[in-house]
């Protein structure tokens, strides 16, 4: 077992955590959605210690090329959430 | 990427890390709270290089902490008010009643437990024998899959499949941004410095964007990192309240959002026609396939972000013109130009 695996492993864990904690207990639209992209990161950090494997072996390509899509369908998700809280703030003004 | 141990390192970059992500999700400044997110990505990007993965860490860096501040400062600056659903005082938020107290500890509790759940497994999973059978199939076909960097080989060769279905998820996000409504209203003219230091970074993020996009064939880059910058270019036109930020207009605006996947499908579909699986290039001619069809999905990324830091149907001139008269007559307020924060 390396020790930079399971210390990047458990921060992953912690950060998932509390992205959800903060997701589900903020009531800004806003903070929740930058809560759940903490979330997101932690997820990542879990699959990129799973693919670490030591510095002399090459890590496992498989689990970053899930990440950076992970990454980009993350980024898209936002832009669309950022503009459905948008119109849901438009439509609140109008009432 | 030289093969030391540094547990000092480590372990300061991670509290840094922790340190930021709680910070960002403690307070209650919309504002603060999405400063220390985008710190929290750039640091998050140097945990990536520790633990030899490039490829994500110029990912997390372009788009993790760059486009995704740039939408969530951008969505800040136009809310002047604190986005809420339903009462702007909200229980919860101030944890005054004795429920929300309540709530909070066993959410708080929950989350907890989770952690504890996820780190246990994940510690017994570490601790079992690693088995390489995955990374070694993908070192043994690499020669024959068209480019040498691993990360491309399964993004746009061994995994093409799910590139595909992602940039169909990019699409899918931006037709729904478009029928949300109209872009945000564009920002003031750029003061001098700022308008030289816009004729130096677009050219470069340009040219960036185009060494990637060639260098992911054998070194960390391709079509997402490429996108991104070029999509940041157009960001950064954008702030400096130029009306043409590079995006062009109308149905030709609309084959660009397309290109990614409309290229992908028509190779996957080529191929199934001359008797090959679906999106099975043949080794001699992996190469330059992946390299067209990641061309494509670069223009197409490099759209389809820009239009969500837009965040919404972009007007074309000569309708912004009108509307501009249009609303100068009537005085209207709903659409003055706001200022780069």
């Amino acid at each position: 077992m390396l020790t930079a695996q399971w210390m990047y492993g458990l921060a992953g864990c912690v950060i998932m955590a509390l992205g959800l904690r903060g997701a589900l207990l903020h009531a800004s639209l806003l903070q929740r959605i930058v809560a759940i992209n903490v979330m997101g990161a932690g997820v990542f950090m879990l699959l990129v210690a799973v693919a670490y494997r030591g510095p002399v072996l090459p890590p496992d390509p498989l689990p970053h090329a899930l990440v950076l899509t992970g990454i980009v369908v993350a980024v898209s998700a936002t832009a669309l959430a950022l503009a459905l809280a948008r119109r849901l703030h438009a439509e609140q003004e109008d009432d | 990427m030289s093969p030391v141990s540094l547990p000092l390192f480590d372990a300061l970059l991670l509290f840094s890390i922790v340190g930021l992500a709680w910070a960002s999700l403690a307070t209650t400044d919309e504002r603060r709270s999405v400063i220390l997110f985008i710190a929290f990505g750039l640091v998050l990007a140097v945990a990536w290089g520790r633990l030899l993965a490039p490829d994500v860490a110029l990912a997390e860096a372009a788009i993790g902490a760059g486009l995704s501040g740039a939408l969530l400062l951008g969505a800040v600056h136009r809310q002047p008010r604190p986005l809420s659903p339903g009462s702007t005082n909200d229980s919860r938020n101030q944890g005054a009643t004795g429920m929300g107290v309540v709530l909070r500890w066993v959410v708080t509790l929950l989350c907890t437990a989770l952690a504890g759940t996820l780190a246990w497994a994940l510690l017994h999973a570490f601790s079992s024998v690693p088995h390489d059978m995955l990374p070694r199939a993908i070192s043994g076909n690499l020669a024959a899959s068209g480019v040498s960097n691993p990360v491309t080989a399964v993004l746009l060769n061994f995994r093409a499949y799910d590139t595909l279905l992602e940039l169909a998820v990019l699409l899918t996000a931006v037709l729904g941004i478009f029928a949300l409504g109209q872009a945000n209203p564009g920002y003031q003219p750029a003061g001098p410095v700022f308008d030289s230091l816009v004729r130096w970074l677009v050219p470069v993020l340009i040219l960036t964007s185009g060494y990637l996009l060639w260098v992911g064939a054998h070194a960390p880059g391709g079509a997402f990192q490429a996108g991104a910058i070029l999509a940041a270019a157009g960001v950064v036109l954008r702030l400096a309240g130029r009306t043409r930020i590079g995006l062009p207009e109308g149905f030709m605006l609309r084959i660009v959002m397309a290109a990614g996947v409309g290229l992908f499908l028509l190779v996957g579909l080529t191929l199934l026609l001359l008797g090959r699986p679906f999106l099975g290039y043949p080794p001699a001619w992996a190469g330059s396939l992946i390299l067209l069809i990641e061309t494509a999905a670069m223009l197409s990324i490099a759209a389809t972000l820009l239009l969500a830091f837009l965040g919404g149907r972009p007007e074309s001139p000569a309708h912004a013109a009108r509307t501009e008269s249009a609303n100068t007559t009537a005085s209207n307020s709903g659409n003055e130009e706001q200022t780069p924060c």
